[in-house]
């Protein structure tokens, strides 16, 4: 799960990771309010989780109330890169001396922690990783260990940091990991981290992501989650605990097990359909996940035909069929169906589906025949 | 032979009294596999069906003699138990429970590592199936039966999709090997790939990748350096989105690393044959074999 800025510099703050003071805002009102609370200048950042806001116009410096709310006004309701500003982050402007580059990431192929520093922060980060990738300082954190003084102080000189900031920066790091192990994140990343002109550290910009697995543990955290932020039908599927998630093609597509269903995508996809939708009903899909998973799908007018590829191991066909049975007595759908049984109780499965004689409801025995249908289905030809 | 999980398995479950726990135990006994005990704290001395139920893994060792554990306890249990049950020196650790937290995972995985002679499969995995002779964990035996193919897979349903069009097409399996879908699986291909090397029954392997991470390029230049017996490939998320995870935490492709292109371009310049559906799989596995 994704942080916006100000909630990332909060989190910081919890932690004693010295942040600009800010106060977020709703509404241009509010954000006038708020620069009046914080002083002048102050800076107004729209809250959007996605990079390259200052280019885009998305933060401007205010230096009296009236620039303050001709500053709210132009960026909320601004899109950058189709993400719609919603929400602002009123800061304190920052006198800034140098630009470096700070992060912590989940490093799966390691298996660590991998800490990064950098005197090369700022916008183009990305690019001085590509071009100059030994400008970057990095190093692995033993997980049963922890951060040790000696790698923050290594990576401080590593990174060519002046010998008055190796201390500062080095407790910087320290913070940071502290952060990243006890709120149990993937990614903290500060760009920049700015150097002021006193020679102090602060974090200008937060990029968090938190494991959504540890959320449960972790309830303020938990509730940062933003529904107004997510697709309606992911919010749908979340909701009657499917995971859903949204694509841009006209097939909607249910399965059982992760790696069957992005498989099933893939054919999908080697017969010239895209698909609507991934959709993982779950190892063991009863009748009412499969009635949910039908309302789903469907909610999306984009869906031109529905496909159902189902190997059951502990999914049993039966089932399914029974709950399409369901489905569509409670709601029929308007668009066809191709479905596919194999496993588990098939035979039962395919005989309870053709006695039932659903309206637009094909069978097919394989992966590969199923797909070949519902793209023509979904072009509108008949089969 | 047969890896991972065969004849001399002893088995102990931890989570044996939960519903879901209880009705696979029984499933894998029916099967075969040697089931000599489970744990749950605070149930110890009752018995499900006979196989009795222990407070501790240390308990259980002791008293049953179990070389095995298969880990069905709730995600924020499971790293605790998966380390008791490698405290009390259990060889073999099979952990289907998905949604265990990544920092979780990253602790158990090192600490695990760090003891010599200790196995964890999984977490988020199905299991391990030795035709024949065990399984342990949820896999549908019904569908396979003794044979010369190796499989290995991120995947369940897409291993018992490739297993049954093999054993339709009348060949078994050796050993079929959940790893399980999450960003830090405890057994990685390489592991599997060794065993089934040197592995006598084992004639093919099939090895049924996905997005996400490295493993398969990992995979794939073992495989020309060490493996000598035929590989056949396969990797679901041609089609997957960047930045979105697909059901599985650890099936994600981040930025432009961890592609299914990448991973299937990486095998076949290992001279591995990379099927592009369940379906080819099957086929090319058949023509190598002989069928």
């Amino acid at each position: 799960m994704d942080l916006l800025e100000y909630q990332g510099k909060q989190l910081f703050a919890r932690h004693q990771i010295p942040v600009p003071s800010g106060i977020p805002a709703r509404t241009v009102d509010e954000a006038v309010a708020a620069a009046e609370q914080i002083g002048y200048p102050c800076v107004v950042k729209a809250q959007v989780k996605i990079g390259g806001r200052g280019k885009a116009g998305g933060i401007k410096v205010a230096a009296n109330a009236d620039q303050a709310r001709e500053s709210a006004e132009a960026i909320l309701g601004m899109d950058i890169k189709g993400f719609t500003v919603h929400e602002l982050w009123i800061e304190e402007a920052s006198e800034i001396e140098a630009e470096y580059y700070a992060a912590i990431v989940f490093d799966r192929s390691a298996r660590a922690a991998l800490v990064m520093l950098s005197t090369q922060g700022g916008i183009d980060i990305e690019q001085v990783s590509h071009e100059n990738p030994e400008a970057i300082a990095t190093l692995h954190v033993d997980p049963l260990l922890g951060f040790q003084p000696y790698q923050a102080r290594r990576l401080a000189f590593d990174a060519g940091i002046e010998a008055d900031l190796i201390r500062p920066i080095g407790d910087f790091l320290t913070l940071l990991y502290e952060t990243f192990i006890a709120e149990e994140a993937l990614l903290v990343e500060v760009n920049p981290l700015i150097i002021t002109p006193d020679r102090k550290v602060r974090a200008l910009d937060a990029k968090v992501t938190l494991d959504p697995s540890a959320l449960y543990r972790h309830e303020e955290n938990a509730q940062l989650r933003d529904p107004s932020d997510e697709d309606p039908q992911e919010q749908m599927a979340r909701d009657r605990g499917l995971t859903y998630v949204k694509l841009d093609g006209n097939i909607g597509i249910l399965g059982n097990g992760a790696g069957l269903v992005m498989s099933t995508l893939d054919v999908v996809a080697q017969y010239g359909g895209e698909a609507a939708n991934f959709l993982d009903a779950g190892g063991g899909s009863k009748a009412d996940a499969i009635t949910s998973a039908v309302e789903v799908i469907c909610s999306n007018e984009k869906v031109k035909a529905v496909l159902f590829n189902i190997f059951g191991g502990i999914t049993r066909c039966d089932e399914v069929a029974s709950g399409l049975i369901e489905a569509f007595a409670t709601a029929p759908p308007s668009v066809p169906f191709v479905v596919r049984l194999d496993g588990t109780n098939d035979a039962e499965g395919r005989r309870i589906l053709a006695e039932a004689k659903l309206p637009g409801v094909h069978t097919a025995s394989t992966m590969n025949e199923a797909a070949e249908m519902v793209v023509a289905l979904a072009k509108g030809e008949a089969l | 032979m047969s890896v991972l999980v065969g004849t001399e398995t002893r088995l102990c479950v931890a989570g044996i009294t939960g519903s879901e726990g209880r009705f696979h135990t029984l499933n894998n006994r029916d099967y075969g596999t040697n089931v000599v005990s489970g744990v749950t704290p605070g149930k110890g001395g009752q018995d499900i069906e006979g196989i009795p139920v222990f407070n501790t893994f240390h308990n259980a060792v002791e008293q049953s003699g179990a070389n095995t554990a298969m880990i069905f306890v709730p995600p924020p249990f499971a790293a605790d138990s998966i380390l008791e049950a490698a405290d009390a020196g259990i060889e073999t650790i099979i952990a289907i429970t998905e949604g265990i937290p990544a920092h979780d995972e990253l602790r158990v995985y090192t600490q695990i590592k760090r003891m010599m002679g200790v196995r964890l499969i999984g977490p988020n995995c199905p299991g391990v199936l030795s035709p024949g002779k065990a399984n342990v964990g949820i896999i549908p035996a019904s569908f396979f039966k003794q044979g010369n193919v190796g499989v290995m897979s991120r995947s369940g349903t897409l291993t018992y999709q490739i297993g049954n069009e093999l054993a339709q097409k009348g060949f078994g399996n050796s050993s079929i090997v959940g790893l399980g879908g999450d960003p830090i699986p405890g057994t990685s291909f390489i592991d599997v790939l060794e065993m089934f090397e040197n592995d006598d029954q084992t004639e093919l392997i099939v090895m049924s990748g996905e997005i996400g991470g490295e493993a398969e390029e990992l995979a794939a230049a073992y495989i020309g350096e060490h493996v000598t017996k035929p590989v056949v490939g396969y990797i679901a998320g041609f089609t997957a989105p960047p930045g979105k995870t697909m059901g599985h935490a650890g099936a994600i492709v981040s930025g432009s690393k961890g592609t299914a292109a990448a991973k299937a371009e990486a095998l076949e310049a290992q001279g591995v044959r990379v099927g592009r559906t369940p379906t080819q799989v099957a086929e090319i596995a058949i023509e190598i074999l002989g069928g």
